[in-house]
């Protein structure tokens, strides 16, 4: 009986002392992943996930408290090899919003740069006093120049789908 | 018109009901010849294991919140409960029939996540877990002979559903378990093999077994029936019997006076009814036919296995049990793509020569 | 050689695809008829593989049948002519044979009914054209492959010049149920068809044609050997019944015994491909100059009254070819612009005739067979059933499951989508669709990959622009203060020695 109490006891403090020191021994200062999940994020700070910046995300991805959806910009692309980085599984409830992309009324564009200064990708072309035009292509669709155009000529409006991008729907399967 | 519809545009008329229909016929003949061998008692039993199969899937579908009727009208649960009634004696009593269908439906089947889900085949689950828990009753075989002096239904009723077991008078070994207790008592094949005609019994079924076990012929006729209607493959039923023939026919060329002839492991037994309804289940055999080669050779080198060397006189349910566990390992054995070798590279550019 | 016999070992030896009803009954017992035009013809401007085509006409225009009124948009594209005379009432949106159901861009001809051609150049002897002129003139004449692949054919006709082309195979197999429009055209046109051949023969360089047709068209077969009589180098064989004995690799195979490698071209084994009907309208477009205009399309189904082939011209609605077969008898459950196996279900009547349309199908729901989709009892029937030795099943758990890469790992992207497996499935699983669905779906993760990417780039590009910028601009604030101490300091020191002094 009592060699069973002190044997038993033994071998439990002797693991409990094994994983406390392993843990210290073994710590990790800060997450490792939050650098590789940061580095699939598109970083243009936009802010569209509702974190400051593309490292809050990352962050919060990685601690589970926001979904490797969250980043609009990044899409299903990046949501998708951040799911398979981190080994989450994507729930695939509900439409996924369309993109959107900003376009410049040019009637009402006054020139002043302000939007081309805070685009983060550098899709907006244009200089000082002159009409201001958006590349498409590299348009993230972050809000930012639509906030900072003093005049609203800047809006954003969803890509619209066509016969090349538009996708055969997953069946339901009803069982 | 406006849902998005994807090609193809025209599917087959072949529907699952229909397939697990098509097999319910091919079963018909060999089960209408057992019940004419065994009598009222058989027709009993049959009766008790069907239906129980049939309820079960009902509760739980219910439970599960699903719409019953037309998952019940699929047939698998019925073909279940054949293929169980099928492969254990006869004269078995009821609760041995609604237990063994619980343990398929409901643990083999349903918790799996229903039809086409299950790794375990239902029929062989529910028929080995009784085997293995009640010992007695699964192993008094009735013999067609002692029956042949008259059972009327009323007999046969309180046997089934009131008696504990089944008179001495009836029972009889089955062809294997004899030669198994022979063996063991250290009397040689050919003299225990004496008081049996293999070819001839297999051919009208007149031998102690389960439904499933004594007219060998019936089960082939229904077996073929199915290939003809492209149901079933060849490659499992020739497969297993492959692997049960071959090693019997080496070990029987060996050692004549300790192995039974490769033509008896054949004809006895489960192993047309395995071979051609059992192993041959969709779900919990392979999908390519490589996976479906090494699963039937494998069934039957496990059979005879166990036959051979094991502590049970039949293997079949075992193998089949234990090579269902390896199918989803054997799927992975994919077969080549066009163009492409084994190993998924692109084939080299061989070209057309002019004439 | 005008016929050739197919080693009964090598049929043997393949035991994909599947049978399903062949209901080429009675369209394919009529004779080809003239389908006239409608009220408006729809001639979109994308109807080949690769980029659209640009519209070199204004609303307004007056054009005469055949002339150009868009021009290719690429290496690989194809230009569009007016399909009949008349004028341009639009250049905008119109329905579209695609299972979207989505519009795109077409140029809106009204016909002034006088069918008027513009000036053509005919060729008594085509045949002594140069093999670059050949593949000019049907780049010009905006011919692609007219069995659905649309491909454009010059692109193949110039493969010649990068690989060496030894043989080249006519595709007359029509697998798929209820079309005859290439039996027909064979049983009517062999003659242009076998012309048509000697001069893609010509073009690609190659020393022989194999015409394949399936062994149910015992008449195409016949007029197609009496037509290749004369000449030595065209060969005539019957390829057993079988879906989809029409896919590309699955035909050379069939008639040469030899496997196309999976990541390269027919062209790799000296092969190169073309429909029957591609034939016939290069014999058009080279003796005769006209450009692509008709194409013959196989109006049937079960709600169709009276199933005929037509000759009917680029941008006809298909509303207007069922009304030209007498109308429809019910409603029809589906409307498939193509054959049933891998057609397009087109939401709407009015989508045009494009010139990879070889049918306007209105099925039956009883035609279609459509049930309630029920669990996979693994069957395996799609593993037996597909050509490419692919495990659909395993696919389509996996896409349902979201692990689409998982699925291309096991296959996917050699998957034809050619509809056998979803045929044959007796649980009625849209097979094909999520096919359809997981190959989308990576393309448009591949497009978006390669946009973020660059957008990427910007932003590093941007965020390193502005360190810099700050970098420079603290640089010079520190030199200037280092110039202004310096002078302070020298300030400071000849007011010392000033003062010293």
């Amino acid at each position: 009986m009592l060699t069973a109490v002190v044997s038993l006891a033994a071998i439990s403090s002797g693991l409990g002392l094994a994983l406390g020191y392993a843990a210290r021994k073994l710590h990790v200062e800060g997450d490792a992943r939050v650098e590789e999940v940061m580095a699939m994020l598109p970083a243009a700070n936009c802010g569209q996930c509702g974190f400051p910046g593309c490292a809050g995300a990352a962050e919060a991805i990685v601690a589970g408290t926001a979904s490797p959806t969250c980043c609009p910009p990044g899409g299903k692309v990046v949501a998708q090899t951040i799911a398979d980085h981190l080994g989450i599984k994507l729930d695939d409830g509900g439409e996924a919003p369309r993109p959107t992309v900003a376009v410049i009324q040019e009637a009402i564009c006054i020139g002043c740069t302000k939007c081309f200064r805070t685009c983060p990708s550098d899709a907006i072309l244009g200089s000082t006093k002159q009409l201001h035009t958006i590349l498409d292509e590299a348009c993230t669709g972050c809000n930012q120049c639509e906030e900072k155009c003093p005049t609203g000529a800047i809006s954003m409006i969803e890509v619209p789908e066509t016969l090349g991008t538009w996708v055969m729907p997953k069946p339901v399967m009803v069982s | 018109m406006s849902q998005v519809h994807a090609s193809p545009h025209a599917l087959t008329s072949r529907t699952t009901s229909q397939i697990m229909g098509m097999v319910l016929l091919a079963l018909t003949p060999a089960t209408l010849a057992g019940f004419w061998q065994f009598g009222w008692g058989a027709f009993l039993f049959w009766c008790v294991c069907v239906f129980s199969c049939v309820f079960f899937e009902a509760l739980c579908l219910r439970w599960a919140g699903k719409r019953a009727l037309p998952v019940l009208w699929d047939g698998s649960a019925v073909l279940t409960g054949w293929l169980m009634a099928m492969s254990m004696p006869p004269w078995a009593p009821w609760w041995i029939g609604v237990l063994a269908s619980a343990c398929a439906i409901v643990l083999a089947k349903q918790v799996f996540g229903g039809l086409g889900c299950n790794l375990f085949n239902p029929a062989m689950v529910g028929r080995t877990l009784v085997l293995v828990s009640f010992p007695v009753q699964m192993t008094q075989w009735v013999s067609p002979q002692a029956l042949a002096q008259g059972t009327d239904f009323a007999q046969a009723f309180s046997q089934i559903f009131l008696a504990s077991g089944v008179p001495d008078a009836f029972t009889s070994a089955s062809l294997l378990g004899h030669v198994k207790t022979e063996l063991g008592r250290g009397v040689d094949m050919f003299d225990a093999l004496r008081d049996f005609l293999p070819w001839a019994s297999s051919i009208n079924g007149a031998r102690a077994g389960s439904l499933g076990e004594t007219s060998a012929l019936l089960i082939l006729g229904g077996g073929l029936f199915l290939v003809a209607k492209r149901i079933i493959g060849l490659r499992i039923p020739i497969g297993f019997m492959l692997g049960l023939g071959v090693p019997a026919l080496i070990a029987n060329a060996v050692a004549p006076e300790s192995f039974l002839p490769a033509s008896t492991h054949i004809l006895s037994g489960g192993a047309m009814l395995g071979a051609f309804f059992i192993a041959t289940d969709y779900v919990t055999s392979p999908s390519a036919p490589a996976g479906q080669w090494a699963f039937a050779l494998g069934c039957g080198l496990i059979t005879w296995l166990i036959r051979t060397w094991g502590g049970y006189p039949e293997g079949v349910g075992f193998a089949v049990l234990i090579m269902n566990a390896l199918t989803p390992l054997l799927d992975m054995w994919r077969p080549r793509i066009f163009g492409r070798s084994f190993t998924g590279k692109s084939l080299p550019a061989r070209r057309v020569g002019s004439v | 050689m005008s016929s050739i016999v197919i080693p009964p070992l090598r049929k043997l030896l393949q035991r994909w695809g599947v049978h399903p009803d062949s209901h080429k009954f009675p369209a394919c017992g009529l004779s080809i008829e003239q389908a006239g035009f409608p009220d408006l013809l729809t001639v979109p401007l994308s109807q080949h593989v690769g980029a659209a085509a640009r519209p070199v006409v204004a609303v307004g225009d007056y054009v005469l049948r055949g002339q150009l009124i868009a021009e290719a948009g690429g290496n690989i594209s194809a230009p569009v002519h007016a399909p009949t005379s008349g004028t341009v009432v639009a250049i905008a949106e119109a329905a579209m044979p695609h299972p979207s159901g989505l519009p795109d861009m077409a140029i809106h001809i009204k016909p002034d009914g006088r069918d008027e051609w513009v000036t053509l150049q005919t060729e008594h002897y085509p045949i002594n054209l140069a093999g670059e002129e050949i593949a000019r003139r049907v780049a010009a004449a905006g011919i692609v492959g007219m069995g659905g692949a649309t491909f454009p054919s010059a692109v193949k006709l110039a493969l010649g010049a990068k690989s060496k082309i030894t043989t080249l195979i006519l595709n007359g197999s029509e697998c798929e149920p209820y079309l005859s429009c290439d039996d027909r055209l064979m049983q009517e046109h062999a003659d242009g068809i076998i012309e048509g051949a000697r001069l893609i023969l010509k073009a690609t360089g190659a020393t022989r044609v194999l015409v394949g047709i399936e062994d149910n068209k015992p008449e195409a077969i016949t007029a197609m050997k009496i037509a290749a009589k004369p000449f030595p180098e065209v060969g005539v064989a019957k390829v057993p019944s079988r879906y989809p004995m029409g896919a590309d690799r699955q035909l050379i195979q069939t008639l040469t015994g030899i496997e196309a490698p999976a990541d390269g071209r027919a062209a790799d084994v000296g092969v190169v491909v073309h429909n029957v009907g591609t034939a016939y309208a290069v014999h058009r477009a080279l003796r005769y100059g006209e450009p692509l205009t008709e194409r013959v399309i196989t109006v049937a189904g079960g709600a169709v009254r009276e199933p005929r082939n037509l000759w009917a011209r680029i941008g006809t609605p298909l509303s207007y070819l069922f009304e030209r077969c007498g109308g429809l008898v019910s409603s029809p459950a589906r409307v498939i612009v193509g054959g049933p196996m891998m057609g397009i279900g087109v939401p709407s009547f009015e989508a045009p005739v494009v010139k990879g349309a070889s049918g306007a199908l209105a099925l039956t729901a009883a035609e279609v067979g459509e049930r309630e989709p029920s669990a996979c009892i693994r069957c395996s029937s799609c593993v037996s059933a597909c050509p490419v030795g692919l495990m659909p099943l395993e696919m389509a758990s996996l896409i349902n499951a979201n692990e689409l890469g998982k699925a291309d790992e096991i296959g996917l992207g050699d998957c034809l989508t050619c509809g056998a497996c979803g045929f044959v499935c007796p649980s009625r699983i849209p097979l094909v669709q999520y096919f359809y669905h997981a190959k989308g779906e990576l393309s448009a993760m591949n497009r978006d990959k390669k946009r973020l990417d660059n957008i990427k780039v910007l932003t590093d590009a941007r965020s390193e622009r502005i360190e810099r910028e700050k970098r420079e601009k603290a640089e010079m604030h520190a030199r200037r203060k280092a110039e202004r101490d310096r002078a302070a300091a020298e300030a400071a020191q000849k007011r010392n020695s000033e003062t010293a002094s």
